[in-house]
């Protein structure tokens, strides 16, 4: 495997379990106890009714793209090797989340339904990212 | 209580912006522009009781309002770093028009300024952006806008000839402004589609340009602004709204916190849009302008493409907008690009916009906008007769 030279998360107390589901290749997110919402990135309390009994819970890891971009000029040179697709997925339990398209970039389009795509780009970290969806 | 008619610009004072900034530093190039300002509202630097300061990316740091105010010598009443981006020189207006209200000071000097040697974009300064955008190549603005852009399309159809629009009208008005970094040569809709796609749908022309520069203004109190040697610019009306930090956890990409930020102004001020003679919203990029158009209520959701086209943005138009160019003509200095548009409305107002003047202008409304569509502050100004 190559050297990796993209930036990589450095996870806390409060995001670690979502890092180490990656990690296991599974899709986890916190969700309130109290309002039944989920939530994306890690918090320290629900951003919606402010309780802090958050729980962490598996999800379908389906979605849907919400926007994208092909960044064909990134403003770092870590990314700059070639375009690549930026997107921000809608997932079915209903958080968005930043993340990559695996896909030909001409290929995707808003509204197309997309998958979880784990991408074990060092030993230690996975990054979460999507893919077309085969119906 | 509100801020309404409690303040006034009455000076300014800004540098042209600059890609070459020689040994420059943020400090020196918001030194020349606030003395600027201070002759240019016919006061004395020992009038200045008050002083309000945006971040300089060159010269990151805490406890800056008091460094500035050493390096200035000034002894400030009351001191302040106004942190909210793009929006910081229009947040500047309303707080220095309520510190003054509040009897803390008389003479608030709102600076701002920035050196710009081209480099690395820096990693997120926000620890999540760090860990959950940086990763996936979510750095710098023009990722955040593009995904704007591309949503505003898909949801109404916008075109990118409606985006490009925006830019050609402040080119025009650019060639007017002899501070302005873009200003000798006009620009076509088909040279703005067929300049590079940065990232897509977003083109070079449709994104500002990073420079080095600074931007200052005074406000102050009825008293003093009897005294001024130019027409006082009233606040009439200011409203502030946030909605996220990164645009992926915004309630919509495409309808801002603009609608309640200049809800707000317009209340304040007792107007509505159609009574602006000129406008001035913040224009990072194309869709930026866009997006204030339709949610500043200045047209229906989604209609801004059709509205652009429709209407001539130039100094002489129906819709005199951003008459020095708007940033992506002007320049952007830091954050002395959002000043620009506060700058020029003032200008405007008293009358000194020299070939560029829009005729028996009044009303102003000037929006700042921070982040990506993050923080939003609309203000609405007067010139009284």
């Amino acid at each position: 495997m190559s050297e990796y030279f993209k930036p990589l998360p450095k996870p806390t107390a409060i995001s670690e379990p979502f890092w180490s589901a990656a990690r296991r290749h599974e899709l986890m997110l916190q969700r309130c106890e109290q309002c039944k919402t989920f939530i994306y990135y890690p918090r320290p309390r629900c951003p919606e009714c402010f309780s802090d009994r958050l729980k962490w819970e598996p999800v379908s890891g389906k979605g849907t793209v919400y926007s994208f971009t092909v960044v064909h000029r990134a403003a770092t040179r870590m990314f700059a090797d070639k375009p690549y697709v930026l997107a921000i997925v809608e997932l079915d339990e209903g958080p968005r989340m930043t993340t990559n398209i695996v896909a030909p970039p001409e290929s995707v389009k808003v509204g197309m339904r997309v998958v979880v795509e784990f991408d074990d780009v060092t030993p230690e970290c996975t990054l979460v990212k999507f893919k077309p969806l085969e119906q | 209580m509100s801020v309404k008619n409690k303040a006034a610009i009455i000076g300014i004072g800004e540098l042209k912006p600059t890609k070459e900034p020689g040994n420059a530093t943020p400090l020196s190039l918001m030194a020349q522009a606030g003395a600027m300002a201070i002759e240019d509202a016919g006061l004395e630097k020992r009038d200045i009781d008050g002083v309000l300061v945006g971040m300089a990316f060159g010269d990151p740091g805490i406890l800056y309002p008091s460094a500035v105010c050493e390096v200035l010598g000034i002894r400030p009443r009351m001191l302040n770093q106004v942190d909210i981006g793009g929006a910081s020189a229009a947040g500047m207006v309303w707080r220095a028009a309520a510190a003054i209200d509040a009897g803390m000071c008389q003479a608030v000097l709102c600076l701002t300024g920035d050196v710009n040697r081209l480099g690395e974009q820096r990693p997120p300064i926000i620890s999540v952006a760090r860990e959950f955008e940086w990763p996936y190549g979510n750095i710098g603005a023009n990722c955040g806008y593009a995904l704007i852009a591309q949503r505003h399309m898909y949801e109404y159809g916008t075109k990118p000839e409606q985006l490009a629009k925006i830019a050609v009208d402040q080119r025009k008005n650019a060639l007017k402004n002899p501070l302005a970094f873009f200003n000798d040569k006009p620009l076509t809709i088909e040279d703005v589609l067929a300049s590079p796609i940065i990232c897509s749908p977003l083109h070079l022309y449709e994104i500002v340009s990073p420079m080095s520069g600074a931007a200052a203004f005074v406000m102050v109190g009825p008293e003093i602004a009897r005294r001024a040697p130019h027409p006082p610019v009233w606040l009439l009306g200011a409203g502030e709204s946030c909605s996220h930090s990164t645009i992926t956890y915004a309630r919509s990409l495409t309808e801002s916190a603009i609608k309640e930020s200049a809800k707000a102004a317009f209340e304040m001020a007792g107007l509505m849009p159609k009574d602006m003679n000129l406008i001035c919203p913040y224009d990072c990029y194309t869709i930026t302008v866009l997006i204030t158009l339709e949610d500043a209520g200045f047209c229906k959701k989604g209609h801004g493409g059709p509205f652009v086209m429709e209407h001539d943005l130039s100094y002489e138009g129906d819709l005199p907008c951003n008459t020095h160019g708007g940033q992506l003509s002007f320049g952007q200095p830091g954050l002395a690009g959002g000043m620009s548009h506060v700058t020029e409305a003032a200008r405007q107002l008293m009358g000194r916009a020299g070939e560029r003047q829009v005729k028996n202008a009044r009303f102003a409304f000037v929006n700042g906008n921070g982040g990506v569509m993050s923080e939003q502050t609309s203000i609405i100004l007067e010139r009284k007769s």
